[in-house]
């Protein structure tokens, strides 16, 4: 079982989501996953993908030679540079001639892509390197009393072929984990639709429409807490919910936990631990009824 | 009948003189658009698209039908384009295996080298290349991270991003002063 990789951060996650990556070392290092620090970084090339693909290919492709030079995996927190980079490596250990292309680039900055590596997101270090069993076993205090949803967001999923991990049309690896915590996970309604994150600023409207249907059809079925593993879906429901619930005139209230904070809690870390006071809704409330939970048992 | 031609939609009538027949085979040609023309029209793509459903105007097949046909300003220079949320549903469920969502990704690649660029890019390309981060990451979050327990930030080696990313024609679009720039639309 490998257990030691290199993280890859991101640019969201420094940026404006610093809860997900406090929870997320505190449990990884709780489960014996070693980190160690990227050497160099550069944005892993997904947000410019839309205006210049070259530029995205050069972007991946010298994290992947970055990340060769150690001989480690990469770890990501975000699906995205997830899917970006394993995207890239596929394509170009398939592609000779673009390969060459890439490498001309990257020898400017005495780097050369081999493909030697491969990139995991934390969903899937859990699920297939962890496990379960080993998650369920550090669980110390079962959050018994919690109803959650769970939201994937698209590319932990999507595109299939270069994904290839779980169904995206049926995912089971989160709901899993979340049950590993003693919750229970709800089924609701377009559980695999897309938070809408990636039209904020092209268009807000399209972008908060999507939004507030996830939170309709999480609030249909009285879920206590939507459970996230992507800084932008994170960003998308915990920043907008207020904005949301204002602009359409709904009530929420529910709040938009990372899922290491959620494991966190069950491995009984304390929410000051786990960042929660970062959090922009309210979570005082299921909380306060974690803490009366495990007091009863 | 006007002799403009709207370049915003594809309500107004098709002009003969505006069809491109080489446009198709252009994007044969390119990575992510080769399999353009195997689309038959279903309209999977844009009945499962969550965009689609919120916006008047995005419809991913009415693209790929406009651009089999040849109507490539129409195409490149649609508004609406830039709407695409990359969720990759159309991709997974379309059954041709066209690829929509790369197929959509070339179009505003196209388009961006001609001056199409949404101010979002061009703000993500200028932190790119001053950092190495997509996003400027404020000082005081730098400054906070030791006192929440996180190692320091790995180094955004910005010189050797602006060398790797040297002859890129996007990248030297954006270098340029604005006045020197192709205006969008």
């Amino acid at each position: 079982m490998p257990s030691k990789y290199l993280i890859f951060l991101g640019c969201a996650i420094p940026y404006r989501v610093s809860a997900y990556e406090i929870s997320a070392r505190k449990v990884l290092t709780k489960l014996g996953v070693e980190l160690v620090e990227m050497p160099e970084f550069n944005c892993c090339g997904l947000p410019l993908d839309p205006v210049s693909h070259e530029t995205m290919l050069i972007l991946a492709a010298k994290n992947l030679a970055l990340a060769e030079q150690q001989g480690l995996n990469i770890l990501t927190l975000c699906p995205g540079c997830a899917g970006t980079l394993k995207k890239v490596n596929k394509i170009l250990k398939e592609d000779k001639a673009l390969k060459e292309q890439i490498n001309s680039h990257l020898k400017e900055a005495g780097l050369e892509f081999k493909g030697t590596i491969e990139t995991k997101h934390l969903l899937q270090v859990l699920k297939e390197d962890v496990g379960i069993e080993k998650i369920k076993a550090s669980v110390v205090k079962p959050l018994t009393m919690l109803k959650v949803a769970e939201h994937n967001g698209c590319h932990i999923l999507r595109p299939k072929e270069y994904i290839g991990f779980d169904d995206p049309e049926d995912p089971q690896s989160l709901k899993m984990l979340i049950e590993a915590t003693g919750a229970t996970c709800l089924d609701y309604i377009d559980e695999t639709e897309c938070c809408g994150a990636p039209s904020v600023g092209v268009s807000d409207k399209v972008a908060l429409q999507l939004a507030r249907d996830k939170l309709n059809h999480v609030k249909m079925v009285d879920a206590q807490a939507l459970i996230t593993i992507c800084p932008f879906c994170h960003i998308m429901y915990d920043t907008n919910e207020l904005r949301i619930e204002k602009m359409f005139n709904e009530t929420y209230g529910i709040p938009i936990l990372h899922y290491p904070q959620l494991l966190g809690l069950a491995m009984g870390m304390t929410p000051e631990e786990l960042a929660f006071n970062e959090l922009r809704v309210n979570a005082s409330k299921i909380l306060k009824q974690v803490t009366e939970g495990v007091l009863k048992q | 009948m006007t002799e403009t031609v709207s370049n915003n939609s594809g309500k107004e009538p098709i002009k003969a003189s505006e069809l491109d027949p080489k446009f198709k085979y252009e994007l044969l040609k390119m990575h992510g658009s080769e399999k353009i023309l195997k689309c038959f029209q279903c309209g999977t793509c844009t009945s499962d698209c969550p965009v689609a459903r919120y916006s008047d105007s995005y419809r991913p097949r009415t693209l790929i039908h406009m651009a089999q046909l040849g109507l490539r300003d129409r195409v490149l220079k649609s508004d609406t384009l830039w709407l695409c949320a990359a969720c990759f549903t159309c991709t997974d469920r379309c059954p041709q295996d066209v690829e929509v969502a790369s197929v959509i990704r070339v179009f505003r690649n196209l388009a961006a080298e001609n001056g199409c660029i949404p101010q979002v890019f061009k703000e993500q390309a200028a932190s790119l290349l001053e950092s190495g981060y997509a996003y400027k990451i404020p000082e005081l979050r730098i400054k906070k991270r030791e006192s929440q327990g996180l190692p320091p930030l790995p180094k955004g080696n910005a010189e050797n991003v602006r060398k790797t990313l040297k002859g890129v024609k996007f990248i030297e679009t954006v270098q340029k002063p604005a006045g020197e720039q192709p205006n969008a639309q």
